[in-house]
């Protein structure tokens, strides 16, 4: 054990127990697994990425390159922030991690918060300038990514001020305290993104700043010399912090190599815990370390010291820890994703923030001001020559595994810039995002080409400044929160007679309602023999509905969609359909005339949003002029269908006292009655092309209504239907989809549907008719197919051609929009869009499959009642 | 006449889970449905002072110019939704007064009345952990240096969309959600909730 028998924070009344590898090992309370580790005397933690090489505990921090270990479903974390807890289960990583194939259980969610100070770095500037925020009254919020307030002070001095700071803020309301958890990105407006990690998971913070205050410290940085990687080569801050903070001795024997006057303390606390000081190599004194040997298992055993000029002998020491500090980079991930400029400070070695920004400040270390770490005089050095010119084992990269030998040869390569060094060799993309290794690239680079570090600069620091898991960026938006299931008033019907459900957009919509082990096609069979010969009943609540009012209501209309409503007299319906300016459908829908200016337009399913948004963004850019007032009210009305032979009696049952002969209550026809004390508006309208009704009332009264209608059917063998009947009815009637038949380069006239463009008005759309394009003779139309084999069903989307052959290339006409088996026709068919369709009737096309041709003959779109007899009956 | 027996609101099937948290927060939460309300959706235009001062007349209230800000008269409010629209929110069953009360105050100006009572249910969420609770999924400040009673606002709660309403410096918040989304947005709270309180 290499334990101190005093010191340290650490719960010594609490002993923890855990594996590393499948031994058992204990620690304390408030270890972490490196200082665990340590103190097991577990040198080796894992391999490297790409050389295999040993690797062992390299720092203290968040900024570990080497030693990554898999704890639980966790792939890769650095055991310098895992916190042993007992039952801890760890594996060393060799170089690689592997995802567990089990879902993460872990509990992740979000929190927004709004402050108007965050202070980033708990350590003294951190909380210095957090209570002066808070004593001002402000909100404030503390994030720091250790698990206790305190930054480097925890790892030795100034413990009654931190107590006391500490104390003062946590009886403060306005302030917040958030330990374990890491501010990873700063972005417009000093919204700051912070990943907690918490026991069972991890909270996404989002936080909305006034002003951020980064305290973020510094990082120190390695000297660069040959076998440079050993495990027990360690920052010298490290030694410091396991020695002062956990009690542990990460060494027996130690070795000093630096160029500044940092490592003075260390060197009084490896007294204090009778480590052995073998040396003190400082470049300032001329030497330098240019070796190191190496023990059985991989680990350090011995240092070689050299001269830096001249042919003086190099002498070996023996030792197992080696700290090294070759200065101090402030953290400035922050500042500079907060575009604050940087710049190279030649006294201090190292580049700092050039000037605050006017909502961002930056403190302490972070900031330039290295006193707390006591840096001093520093020589800028960066690279220690080997004995000879073999570069391969000066690692630039522990995490990457990269060397000097392959900075060498991406300047050999014609690269330049440090962005580009970065990508030919990799360094700074490792999950610890080369928080050691970035600006040393940059220095090696300075080195090599001789230029100065300063001119050479850094690559552009980007968020996340640690890795962020999915889960946690995923949060609770999983499983069925994952995104809104927008349910109608009538669901809980349909789910208690078992009705499989469909995605239309963010609606669960009945597909089939199958009944004693149907299969979806009878199911589908049955639902569609009911509508064409009894009666059907079906939630309509979806569709998108839109209010709207004013004395330009009808002006609005005209030139939106491209048919006209001025003869649509109050109380009736009118199909419209609705193009953008290219002239493309965009949309359709009824349109209800309700009262003196007055309309109510539906929209598709999947389209009430869009339209809404269209019409709002003529009305409130373009047609400022015109009184109209546009309100959604999709969610108020529920609707259901009533559609077959059969359903005027259905009606007729519910309303005896509503007249409902095609002569009182024609097609279209729409007008408000009452059942059973609620209100109900009635429409004669079909999208199956049989007699028909749209019943709607307040969805507070949908499910009411529906079990009426249900009631009221039953003697006559109502079926409730799905989208999938409505689908094939819908098609044999020829009634197009939105986004089924049309993709956004449909006109119209390609549907057949020029009878609803008017010639006599101005509407969006009406110009591009006019291009040469919308008139062209070839464009595609919509025609009908019927597989020369009735039991065929052509699959949708299957492209079609004039040559009878599978073998490519083979020229297309067209492709397959809808495809079916009809009860109705007692054989399969289609809709699709062909080449000069319409001139093709009577035709033979081909859809080329894999292994196989599919004929089919084309015919006009309609299929059902061309004479509209069933629905005007 | 009401047919009591056939209304059902969105949230009818949740008061035994809202019931059940409500009680587990031991008094830190609750939650619950206020279901059937009177919501009528007003459009007038905001310089219209003849048109204001005629439902000040009416109704007791201007309808408030100021955005995010709730007029208020005993048990009616306006909440402001935009420069020229504002939902007037009443007990039940106030749908004919309050229309025709609208209607005769807009008289011939430009305007629109539509009745959207069943186009959104309410959720009360009150209690010391409310603000916390709706922190999970609301990025707006509902801190009281932002947001008090007599102030709205329209945001996203989760994914779902919202007008949040502070009616009490308890506090107390309503929050009204599209029927369609109530029990989406009913799940995500109590879902939310295990953690907040």
């Amino acid at each position: 054990m290499s334990r101190l028998a005093t010191g340290g924070r650490l719960d010594r009344s609490r002993p923890t127990s855990f594996t590393f590898n499948g031994k058992h090992l204990s620690g304390f309370a408030g270890d972490t697994l490196a200082s665990a580790l340590l103190a097991n005397d577990v040198r080796v933690v894992g391999t490297s990425v790409t050389q295999h090489r040993p690797r062992g505990i390299f720092s203290a921090g968040i900024e570990e390159p080497n030693a990554l270990v898999q704890v639980g479903p966790d792939p890769m974390l650095r055991a310098t922030q895992v916190e042993i807890i007992d039952g801890l289960d760890a594996i060393g990583l060799d170089g690689r991690s592997r995802l567990s194939a089990e879902p993460d259980t872990g509990r992740f969610d979000k929190l927004y918060a709004h402050c108007e100070v965050l202070v980033v770095g708990a350590g003294r500037a951190g909380l210095t300038a957090a209570l002066a925020a808070a004593q001002g009254g402000d909100r404030v919020i503390v994030v720091d990514e250790q698990g206790e307030l305190g930054g480097r002070l925890l790892s030795g001095g100034w413990d009654d001020w931190l107590k006391d700071t500490v104390g003062q803020l946590s009886a403060m309301p306005d302030v917040r305290l958030l330990t374990r958890a890491t501010a990873f990105g700063l972005y417009d407006q000093n919204l700051v993104l912070i990943a907690e990690r918490r026991p069972d998971g991890g909270r996404l913070h989002q936080v909305r700043a006034r002003r951020v205050v980064l305290a973020t410290g510094a990082h120190e940085r390695p000297l660069i010399f040959r076998n440079n990687d050993r495990p027990g080569v360690m920052l010298a801050g490290a030694v410091r912090t396991y020695v002062n903070r956990y009690g542990v001795t990460p060494g027996r024997r130690a070795v000093i190599f630096t160029n500044n006057d940092s490592a003075q303390a260390l060197a009084n606390d490896l007294h204090r815990a009778a480590i052995t000081l073998e040396a003190t190599v400082d470049v300032r004194a001329g030497e330098a370390i240019v070796d190191t040997r190496a023990s059985a298992d991989g680990s350090l055993s011995g240092v070689v010291i050299a001269p830096l000029v001249g042919n003086g002998r190099a002498r070996e020491v023996e030792c197992d820890l080696l700290g090294v500090s070759g200065g101090f980079n402030p953290t400035v991930h922050l500042f500079s994703q907060a575009q604050g400029r940087l710049r190279y400070d030649a006294g201090l070695a190292c580049f700092v923030p050039e000037a605050s920004l006017p909502t961002v400040e930056v403190v302490g270390a972070a900031s330039g001001d290295l006193s707390g770490r006591g840096q001093g005089t520093i020589m800028p050095y960066w690279l220690v020559p080997g004995e000879d010119d073999d570069w391969s084992m000066h690692f630039v990269d522990l995490e990457r595994d990269v060397t000097v030998a392959d900075v060498r040869r991406a300047l050999g390569a014609g690269m330049r810039s440090v962005e580009h060094v970065k990508r030919f060799t990799t360094i700074g993309t490792g999950s610890d995002q080369g928080k050691t290794a970035g600006i040393n690239e940059g220095a090696i680079v300075a080195t090599q080409l001789g230029q100065p570090v300063g001119a050479v600069g850094v690559t552009t620091f980007r968020p996340p400044y640690v890795p962020v898991s999915f889960g946690l960026i995923a949060g609770r938006n999983r499983g069925d929160l994952f995104d809104p299931i927008r349910l109608t008033s009538i669901h809980p019907w349909h789910v208690a007679h078992d009705a499989r459900f469909e995605n239309v957009g963010q609606w669960k919509r009945p597909w089939y309602f199958p009944r004693d082990g149907e299969d979806m096609e009878a199911a589908v069979r049955r639902e569609c023999h009911a509508v064409r010969e009894g009666v059907g009943v079906m939630d309509v609540s979806t569709l998108g509905k839109i209010d709207i009012q004013g004395p330009d209501g009808l002006k609005f209309l005209n030139r939106l969609y491209t048919n006209a409503f001025d003869t649509l007299p109050i109380g009736m319906c009118r199909y419209g359909l609705l193009c953008k300016a290219d002239g493309m459908v965009f949309d359709d829908g009824v349109v209800m005339h309700l009262g003196l200016d007055h309309y109510l337009a539906t929209t598709t399913t999947g389209g009430a949003a869009a339209v809404l948004d269209w019409f709002e963004e003529w009305l409130q850019t373009e047609w400022t002029d015109l009184q109209v007032h546009c309100t959604s009210v999709t969610d108020h009305w529920a609707g259901v269908a009533v559609a077959g032979p059969n359903a005027r009696a259905v009606v007729s049952a519910l309303f005896p006292s509503i007249p409902l002969d095609t002569a009182s209550f024609p097609f279209l026809a729409v007008r408000d009655a009452e059942l059973k004390g609620f209100p109900v508006r009635l429409h004669r309208i079909t999208f199956s092309g049989e007699l028909a009704y749209e019943l709607w009332t307040p969805n507070w009264y949908g499910l009411a209504l529906w079990e009426s209608v249900i009631e009221a059917g039953e003697p006559l063998g109502i079926t409730p239907y799905g989208t999938e009947a409505m689908h094939v009815l819908r098609a044999e009637k020829g009634y197009i989809i939105v986004g089924q038949e049309t993709d956004g380069t449909v006109t119209p006239q390609d549907l057949g549907m020029g009878w609803i463009v008017s010639k006599k008005k101005e509407f969006i759309g009406k110009r591009s008719f006019r291009r040469a394009d919308t008139s062209r003779p070839d464009r595609r139309h919509l025609v009908g197919l019927f597989p020369v084999d009735g039991n065929e069903l052509l699959p949708e989307g299957a492209q079609l051609s004039l040559e009878s052959r599978t073998d490519p290339p083979i020229a297309m006409v067209g492709y397959v929009t809808s495809s079916y088996r009809s009860t109705t026709l007692g054989r399969t068919f289609a809709l699709a869009l062909v080449e000069r369709g319409r001139e093709r009737i009577g035709e033979t096309v081909f859809a080329p499959m894999p292994d196989r041709l599919i004929a089919a003959t084309v015919t006009e779109p309609i299929f059902w009642d061309k004479e509209n007899r069933r629905r005007d009956s | 006449m009401i047919a009591e027996a056939t209304r059902r609101s969105p949230l009818s099937d949740y008061a035994d889970r809202f019931g059940a948290l409500s009680e587990a927060s031991t008094g830190t939460l609750a939650i619950r449905e206020v279901p059937f309300l009177t919501q009528i959706n007003f459009r007038a235009n905001p310089s219209d002072t003849e048109v204001l001062a005629a439902v000040q007349h009416q109704l007791g209230f201007t309808p408030p110019v100021e955005p995010n800000t709730v007029a208020t008269k005993d048990d009616r409010s306006c909440i402001w939704l935009g420069p020229d629209e504002s939902l007037v929110v009443a007990p039940p069953d106030q749908q004919q007064l309050i229309r025709a009360a609208l209607r005769s105050a807009l008289g011939d100006h430009p305007g629109a009345v539509v009745d959207v009572s069943a186009n959104r249910t309410v959720i009360e969420v009150s209690g010391s952990s409310s603000r916390e609770l709706l922190a999970h999924g609301c990025s707006i400040d509902l801190d009281p240096r932002s947001i008090g009673p007599g102030r709205c606002a329209q945001s996203l709660l989760a994914k779902a969309q919202v007008i949040i309403q502070q009616t009490a410096t308890t506090p107390s918040f309503l929050v009204y959600v599209r029927a369609s989304f109530a029990s989406y947005l009913a799940d995500w709270l109590l879902d939310a909730a295990a953690t907040a309180i």
